[in-house]
């Protein structure tokens, strides 16, 4: 060794985890257990009708007869669904605005860097770098503690709400389309959540009409012991637009937390849904305690001729990710994208990539997916193809790429292509490459530190999928990479 | 006191000697030549000096402008005003010339206790370097070495330079793979450069690049160690006789 530090690709240090901290704040929480009377119980805590009641236990019995899925690229011992809270919210009145939100939640939201009085939100804009403001859910544990920009919003005919109060509000469009692109019996995750869903969002926009601002649902679990099961819905109409940014945090603990979402989305026809998500679970220490199993079904159905849904997603988090964000392509020339920078690093497994289902005439589909590995951490890429009979000329193309960054690291990809059109043209790339030593020293010895240097290369890394974020969320998924990192060279 | 100081360095790479032991001093305004056969040792003792981990220092030491840097990392060692124009320039896909020179630029301002440069000032410094190097501005925004010619790259490197202006620049055989053009352009990007208060070091095989910037000192190294040093005359006798002859002494 030339120098006495020692910065070789394989050492490791504690990584900051900026939103670790627990609020202080009452909460009920239901103890322990999962059976009928839970079901009902959370139902009832929200009011809902008859027909949903039924909808929740129908799942529950389903679930009851299901067996956890075990297919994935990941390790993790036997979850007790019996030892999980399943209902978590602020004691309380539900506020009814923004202003009955006890400020120890407002308070948690501004350390997070998400600012919930539209007033802040405005301000933002006027001194910093004139982003447009951003409409803002909020679920806190189980519940939404409030929804920013609500009016301006309802002036354009958008609804964007918590699913609770569309339960209420706008029930003919909840029963219309909830389960309708994700079954209650899809999967064994699917239907737990199905059963015990607490809150999430809920955004409809009307026909020809462009969302006049960015959504976002800011997701944080807080209590110990919880788990979080919530369902977000979007529906777009004919002509319509809307783009949605989910972000996710939670603080450090020593043992894990499932999280087990399911999200829904319809595009009609021409219309557009894209889809973003920023998912920074805590992904437990560098010995592999505690974080959050991330368990999502993502899922959105291009019913319309003409429609798109892209989803990109960064993930940085969890201890475990286990999610396949997907399109199914009913409409004829609809579009379905998928573009992922995931991330892993410590003892992080990663098993995520997607599903494009080709159903219509001349579909395409796009999937970009980037992988990047350090630490002990796994990494996988899984994805699959379908075109089905009536899928003439459809077409898809992936390109898959691993970054390794030292040398205990694993990366794997299992592409799967089912294609029942001999018209139908599927392109399948696929690299792995490793941040070299050569590439660390060109930067080194132009003055980059080791840490920076590794930031900037895999930030290169995941352009393609970066450019297809939100400006203002690109900073900051490129931040994240770099927080996140640390300690991949110690 | 010169700018760069190496005495009895002596290193190894995967327990094989590969230096056995280098005297070297480079003083300010100087120019110095090193040349010697494929093999012999002259990039090593360039990584040596920038401050590469792979290799093992067995003895001696190095300093720049009077304080010992032999065990400092790459990246204080640069910050220091110490350049390496790499032989083979690696690629860094996705990463723009110019975001990687703004850190790199940045990454000195901030080590040395100087302002940062603003955005408008650095592109205007990065546009003249590039127009200088004759590099078209659109270089600037592709990914660092990303799908560059050989000569390209080479270019590149000397771009780094001009945007950092280093104290010692060790350049290893920036003129391979250089056209004869290119060259010209690369020798007087080089030369005005230059300076009394700066040094540069020319690793290289060939007497074209000598023509275009004459050295003040020439050496030769030959398995590890400088078998003979001159002036530039040494550099014409050795395009004239080749190695051989010096091997045999
Ligand atoms: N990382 C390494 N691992 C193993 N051997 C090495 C390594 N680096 C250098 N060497 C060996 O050290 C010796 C000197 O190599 P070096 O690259 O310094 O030669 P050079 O004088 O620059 O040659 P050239 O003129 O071909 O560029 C060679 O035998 C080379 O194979
Ligand atoms: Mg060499």
């Amino acid at each position: 060794m030339a120098g006495t530090d020692n910065n070789s690709l394989d050492g490791f240090v504690g990584r900051d985890y900026a939103a670790g901290f627990v609020t202080d704040i009452e909460a009920d929480t239901l103890p322990p257990g999962l059976d009928e009377d839970v079901v009902r119980f959370i139902s009832a805590r929200k009011d809902e009708p008859e027909w949903l009641t039924q909808w929740r236990l129908d799942a529950y019995h389903g679930w009851l007869e299901m067996v956890q899925p075990d297919w994935g690229q990941v390790q993790f011992p036997a979850i007790d669904y019996q030892s999980i809270s399943y209902y978590s919210a602020p004691s309380g009145d539900q506020p009814k605005t923004l202003d009955d939100v006890d400020p120890e939640l407002l308070a948690t939201y501004e350390k997070l860097g998400i600012p919930l009085h539209e007033q802040a939100a405005l301000a933002g804009v006027a001194d910093t770098q004139q982003r447009p403001p951003v409409a803002v859910d909020a679920v806190f544990d189980s519940v939404s503690i409030g929804t920013t920009f609500k009016e301006t919003l309802r002036e354009a005919g958008v609804i964007f709400c918590s699913f609770a109060e569309a339960v209420h509000d706008h029930p003919d469009l909840v029963r219309k389309y909830l389960g309708s692109v994700v079954p209650r019996g899809d999967n064994f995750f699917a239907a737990l959540n199905s059963a015990v869903f607490s809150d999430g969002s809920f955004v409809y926009v009307p026909e020809n009409t462009r969302c006049p601002m960015e959504l976002s649902t800011y997701f944080r679990i807080n209590e110990r012991n919880t788990g979080q099961f919530e369902r977000t819905l979007i529906i777009a109409e004919r002509g319509a637009y809307v783009s949605y940014l989910e972000g996710c945090t939670a603080p450090m603990r020593d043992e894990n937390q499932l999280h087990a979402a399911v999200v829904e989305l319809v595009a009609l026809d021409d219309a557009e849904i894209k889809y973003s998500t920023v998912q920074n679970w805590y992904p437990g220490d560098e010995e592999g305690r505690g974080g959050i199993y991330n368990f999502v079904t993502k899922r959105g159905a291009c019913r319309g001729d003409r429609s798109k849904i892209s989803w990109t997603q960064v993930e940085t988090g969890s201890a475990i990710t286990w999610k396949y964000p997907s399109v199914v392509l009913r409409g004829d020339d609809s579009v379905g994208e998928f573009y992922s920078v995931a991330l892993t690093n410590n003892h992080q497994q990663a098993d995520t990539g997607t599903k494009m289902v080709h159903l219509g005439k001349n579909t395409r589909s796009t999937i970009i997916s980037k992988g990047i590995s350090a630490g002990l951490s796994s990494n996988a890429y899984r994805g699959l193809v379908r075109m089905n009979p009536g899928a003439e000329k459809a077409r898809n193309y992936t390109q898959c790429d691993s970054l390794l960054i030292g040398e205990k690291c694993a990366a794997h990809t299992f592409p799967y292509i089912e294609s029942r059109r001999p018209d139908g043209i599927v392109e399948h790339e696929a690299t792995t490459s490793r941040v070299s030593d050569d590439q660390l020293f060109l930067c080194r010895q132009r003055g980059i530190d080791p840490e920076k240097a590794v930031a900037m290369i895999v930030n290169g890394f995941c352009k393609d999928v970066f450019r297809e974020l939100p400006m203002e969320f690109a900073v900051e998924a490129g931040k994240l990479l770099e927080v996140s990192l640390e300690g991949a060279v110690g | 006191m010169n700018l760069l100081e190496i005495s009895d360095l002596a290193a190894s790479v995967a327990n094989q000697p590969i230096l056995r032991g280098i005297d070297l001093n480079i003083g300010a305004g100087e120019v110095h030549a090193i040349m010697g056969p494929n093999g012999s040792g002259k990039s090593t003792l360039a990584n040596v000096i920038a401050g590469r981990e792979d290799y093992q220092i067995d003895r001696g030491r190095i300093a720049l402008e009077g304080q010992e840097i032999t065990t400092l990392s790459p990246e204080e060692r640069a910050h220091r005003g110490l350049f390496l124009a790499f032989q083979y320039p690696i690629e860094i896909p996705g990463v723009s010339n110019m975001e990687f020179l703004k850190a790199a630029v940045d990454s000195h301002a901030q080590a040395n206790g100087n302002p940062e440069i603003t955005a408008v000032d650095f592109m205007q410094m990065a546009r003249n370097a590039a127009e200088q190097l004759g590099l078209n501005p659109e270089f600037l925004k592709r990914g660092v070495n990303e799908g560059f010619s050989g000569g390209e790259k080479k270019r590149n490197e000397i771009l780094q330079m001009l945007m950092l202006k280093p104290k010692v620049s060790i350049l290893d055989e920036t003129d391979s793979g250089l056209d004869i053009d290119a060259l010209r352009v690369v020798a007087n990007g080089i030369s005005t450069f230059a300076n009394t208060t700066n040094a540069v070091v020319l690793v290289t095989h060939y007497q074209r690049l000598l023509d275009h910037i004459e050295p003040d000192f020439v050496h030769v190294i030959a398995n590890g160690s400088i078998v003979r040093s001159g002036d530039r005359s040494l550099a014409l006798e050795l395009e004239e006789k080749g190695y051989s002859w010096l091997e045999k002494d």
